[in-house]
């Protein structure tokens, strides 16, 4: 028995790897009754780390690789040849209680590929939630993948049982997903999105009245977009991003940088290499959305829809809006310093505490722990060894640039001193 | 000069700050028995006294916060030789500031506690991931780690909330004590004993018989969660330093 679980668990963990949603935090989850499992507490813990350097947090697999959709994109899709497996609700309950119990994972996330029709699906998902609950005494976390097209019963019941839902749009775009998934629609991702959100806002609401209410997918929905198999742009992208934070509520949205599985002529060939700079550079902006108070309009428009590739968000909108600067860290605003390149939101908060004490020097801030030889050019501060001097744009770029590569300077090729 | 030797305890620390304080010492240097005495001054003994020491302790929260006097006591745990002076200048300033100084990252001493206790915090946060249970065969979920600072005091907590159903044992085999977990309550325990039995000799004799099982599907699961084509071996090893990897069943060669 434990060959065909090992063999099922290679095949369901390979085909649900794509997915990156990898959060386990914002529960409110306690452990009560001496049960198993806490899911309180803020930070969630990343358990291990792959040798991409993806964080493993949860137990992410798929129930089955089974699928009756044909998704472009997806390893699943019922044309491709690959071995399939499902798991049976036992056994995935046994494999999430044994390794939360040795500390290898924070909980379970469950996907699905869909056979028969979405509500079949989504009721095994849920059944196999309510058993950790309610026959486990399992307070670990839970994701759950809420299937497109289930019956709003089963997603209410989900929402009891698990701490975070999601639905992935896969395609920024309606017209990449008619391509792409011409079976799916993207009214059927948006609608239990929809249904949720209301369901979450309403949950919110009684239990300001009544205390003892059950938790409802306490940590939230969030989502998944595929980057790089499809033409959109980055304002798209985040366009995209900000509606759902803004309008669906969304805890998180997720970037995939496209990873050729098929040769499928709709589709950049196997072999082209994943687009990793553009997903990293999507993360921080949405970083800087989420925690930094920049609006998407801020970090892409019409006339530069796409992001930088050789610096980030943060320093991209900062040479494009020089007039703000430079800051004098004694005095401005900490929304204002939080937007200095080479400054965080700790130090940032740091910088305005420690100044009702001192007026702050360039070595202070140097200790405080800013990247100063990259804050330098934005901001004043008392004494010397603040210069700033009227330097273009593109000047301050350039020297910033110079000053990452001589620090990875072994690591590249002597082309590279052509920059 | 006034040497004072304490008994490298934090309660031994706070005693010597209530000393201090008593007889309002000038020029003060806090020694364990096992550091080499300064050669001239003064040389005091301070006993440890936990009523003095809880003085000290309250008295703190008169200025700074409950998160910044928790501060003080993990820079404490990161066991550096230099720490207990550094935290004997931080208590001297917040009480002769009467203020919240802990926000001051101009002062050097409150710099020093803020970022060896964040570092301190980090190695906590890495042991609540690293740490990996094997089943014994008396049904005792047992690990051992090798944390860079003391940190099974902080810990300890997040486990008893989170195995509350299980009985467990966290042992640091550089400190030579564990942490045990009865169903009731967590008792530190001091031993010394043999932690070959975590490198996968003898697995069978003393581990459950299901123990193997879930290590080798845990193996299973991890090589197959990693993209080949984002392979990204800097990254890793930045996550998952290799100081620990001796004690993670995932990076041990499959069975
Ligand atoms: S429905 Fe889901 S599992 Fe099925 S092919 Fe499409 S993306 Fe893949």
């Amino acid at each position: 028995m434990n060959d065909r679980i090992s063999e099922k668990l290679s095949i369901l963990a390979d085909a649900a790897k794509y997915d990156v949603s990898c959060s386990s935090s914002g529960s409110k989850r306690e452990n009560v009754n001496k049960g198993l499992g806490n899911a309180a507490g803020g930070m969630g813990i990343c358990h291990a780390y792959t040798e991409d350097g993806r964080c493993v947090s949860l137990l992410k697999i798929l129930l089955t690789n089974y699928c009756i959709f044909n998704c472009a994109y997806c390893v699943s899709r019922s044309s491709n040849d690959v071995k399939r497996a499902a798991f049976t609700v036992d056994e995935v309950v046994e494999l999430t209680i044994n390794f939360y119990r040795r500390n290898y994972i924070e909980g379970l996330f469950l996907s699905s590929g869909i056979f028969k029709n979405a509500d079949y699906t989504m009721e095994r998902l849920v059944l196999i939630a309510k058993k950790l609950r309610t026959e486990h005494n399992f307070h670990g976390y839970i994701h759950l993948k809420a299937i497109p097209g289930a019956s709003n019963e089963l997603m209410r019941q989900a929402g009891l049982y698990a701490d975070r839902l999601s639905v992935n749009v896969e395609m920024p775009t309606e017209q990449s997903l008619q391509l792409l998934a011409p079976e799916k629609n993207r009214q059927d991702m948006l609608q239990p999105m929809h249904y949720l959100k209301t369901q979450i806002l309403q949950h919110q609401e009684e239990k300001k009245t009544s205390r003892h209410l059950p938790l409802f997918a306490p940590a939230g929905q969030s989502t998944q977009m595929v980057i790089g198999a499809t033409p959109e742009n980055d304002m798209q992208v985040l366009l995209m991003a900000n509606y759902f934070y803004k309008k669906m509520q969304l805890k998180r949205v997720y970037y995939s940088g496209y990873v050729p599985i098929s040769n499928d002529n709709r589709l950049p060939a196997i072999g082209t290499p994943v687009p990793m700079i553009r997903e990293n550079r999507l993360y921080q902006a949405d970083w800087l959305m989420r925690f930094y108070g920049f609006a998407a309009g801020e970090l892409v428009a019409p006339d530069h829809p796409h992001l930088d590739m050789d610096i980030d968000p943060k320093l991209s909108w900062a040479l494009r809006n020089l007039h703000v600067f430079p800051l004098d860290v004694n005095k401005a605003d900490v929304e204002l310093i939080m937007r200095v390149p080479g400054i965080g939101v700790g130090s940032a908060h740091k910088i305005v505490a420690a100044r009702r004490f001192n007026l702050l020097t360039h070595d202070h801030l140097q200790k405080i722990g800013i990247a100063y030889n990259r804050a330098k050019y934005f901001i004043t501060c008392k004494g010397p060894g603040t210069l700033v001097k009227d330097y273009t744009p593109l000047q301050i770029k350039q020297q910033i640039l110079a000053m990452q590569h001589s620090k990875y300077q072994p690591n590249f090729s002597p082309q590279l001193t052509l920059f | 000069m006034h040497t004072l030797v304490f008994d490298g305890s934090f309660q031994g620390l706070l005693s010597a700050v209530f000393t201090v304080f008593e007889y309002k010492l000038q020029q003060v240097q806090l020694v364990t028995p096992q550091q080499p005495l300064p050669l001239f001054g003064n040389r005091q003994e301070v006993i440890t006294h936990t009523a003095q020491a809880q003085r000290v302790w309250n008295g703190l929260l008169r200025y700074i916060s409950p998160e910044a006097r928790q501060q003080l006591y993990k820079a404490f745990l990161s066991e550096q030789d230099t720490m207990p002076q550094i935290l004997l200048t931080y208590m001297q300033y917040a009480f002769a500031q009467q203020a919240a100084v802990e926000k001051n990252f101009s002062h050097p001493a409150v710099l020093a506690v803020h970022q060896t206790a964040q570092k301190v915090h980090r190695e906590k946060h890495r042991m609540e991931a690293f740490v990996r249970f094997h089943l014994t065969k008396d049904q005792l979920y047992y690990a051992v780690v090798e944390p860079d600072f003391n940190v099974l005091p902080l810990i300890s907590e997040h486990f008893e909330k989170r195995y509350a159903d299980q009985q467990w044992m966290i042992y640091d085999a550089r400190r030579k004590y564990g942490i045990y977990y009865d169903l009731t309550t967590v008792t530190a325990i001091e031993m010394d004993f043999n932690t070959s039995l975590q490198q996968g000799r003898n697995i069978a004799a003393a581990y459950d018989e299901k123990e193997e099982q879930y290590q080798h599907l845990w193996q299973q699961y991890f090589a197959h969660v990693n993209i080949a084509a984002r392979k990204n071996t800097a990254l890793h090893i930045r996550h998952m330093p290799l100081r620990y990897w001796k004690y993670l069943p995932e990076k041990q060669p499959a069975r």
